[in-house]
């Protein structure tokens, strides 16, 4: 992906708060099911906000980081370039869309709920969402399959979570610091 | 209802800040405030918000506004959307100024492999808990299994998946 030709990649200038907003509206309105690839197609190739590079290191900081990567990314780059006033824009302009959409959505499910075929149809669509993170869960973990500490974390995550239901506060402060205690340890 | 929307608010600020490995890893613990702790909806009614928020445009947590309106209104969304984006924008805010310093020290690598067995466990157990609140019947077991097979073995477009799961779960077949 970062092979991309030198004028994919070329940067043009520092985008003012109208552009940030404008530029992360139209990334909310049209990212279906996975903003990323349309991010770095809008920041580096299309508008020359970013190059491949410093794309790949903000995304890696914003994965590091609680909260979605996209989500976080409009505030590192909005920031980055005009200041809090830039960190709003941008994040107010990537979920103004969606926010009014699944509001709308919301209200149909609602009223009509109650409805059979509603019902079958949202039983059919919540079956499709479970489906789609199986799959997700399964591209994630996929990497850690002969990795017998990362798949001893994995399963201590879901069986605290998933199983026993325990809250997300203490399990994260226990298998976090264990997991990377393990890691510290296979590196030296 | 002042007291809610503090609740949502708490519940929510504390999200962000543990939503490490993006927006998946929460879903269990959201669906344990709002189902098994506040009463606020059932477990399938949660799972079916999900699905809402999955079928829209825009970031993957858009779940969280939709909770809020279902629960509280319009101030719901706004105290959701604060508390859930709020947070974790200003840690990314004071990180960034961070980053540069400590771009090559050898811990933050080691930080950072240790946090993907974490984000592992977490979507996993993510897709356990929503799949068990969404799958009642054969009909939706089939559906749910058939999309997480052709996602993961084909590129086919996820919200193909999910138009095709809304299609045939209209039919109503293997549903009660």
């Amino acid at each position: 992906m970062d092979a991309a030709p030198a004028t994919l990649t070329t940067k043009h200038e520092a985008p003012d708060i109208g552009e940030l907003f404008t530029g992360f509206f139209i990334l909310g309105l049209t990212g279906f099911g996975g903003v990323l690839p349309l991010a770095r197609h809008m920041m580096v190739e299309k508008r020359g906000w970013l190059t491949g590079a410093e794309f790949t290191d903000l995304l890696g900081l914003c994965q590091f980081l609680p909260g979605g990567n996209i989500i976080n990314m409009s505030v590192a780059v909005g920031l980055k370039f005009r200041g809090i006033p830039g960190a709003l824009a941008s994040i107010l302009g990537l979920i103004a869309v969606p926010t009014a959409v699944v509001i709308c959505l919301g209200v149909i499910y609602g009223r009509f709920a109650d409805d059979p075929v509603v019902r079958h149809l949202f039983g059919g669509l919540a079956a499709a969402a479970a489906g789609l993170l199986i799959s997700t869960a399964i591209k994630i973990a996929w990497p850690l399959r002969r990795d017998v500490t990362g798949l001893f974390i994995v399963a201590l995550g879901v069986l605290a979570i998933a199983i026993f239901r325990l809250p997300l506060l203490p399990t994260l402060l226990t298998l976090a610091p264990l997991s990377i205690v393990l890691r510290a340890r296979q590196a030296s | 209802m002042t007291a809610t929307l503090v609740t949502l608010a708490l519940i929510f600020a504390e999200l962000s800040l543990l939503a490490f490995g993006g927006g998946n890893t929460i879903l269990p613990e959201m669906q344990r405030q709002v189902v098994d702790i506040h009463h606020w909806m059932t477990a399938q009614e949660f799972s079916a918000l999900f699905a809402l928020a999955q079928a829209a445009p825009g970031p993957n947590m858009m779940v969280v506004p939709l909770v809020g309106w279902h629960v509280a209104g319009f101030s719901g969304v706004l105290v959701t959307s604060l508390a859930k984006f709020g947070p974790s924008s200003l840690v990314t805010g004071f990180a960034l100024r961070l980053w540069e310093r400590f771009k090559d020290r050898p811990w933050r690598r080691t930080v950072q492999a240790g946090l993907v067995p974490v984000t592992a466990g977490l979507v996993t157990a993510s897709a356990v808990v929503i799949t068990h609140a969404s799958t009642s019947s054969w009909g939706t077991i089939l559906i749910a299994a058939g999309v997480a097979i052709a996602t993961t073995t084909t590129r086919i477009h996820p919200l193909l998946a999910l138009a095709a799961g809304a299609v045939l779960g209209l039919t109503g077949i293997g549903q009660p």
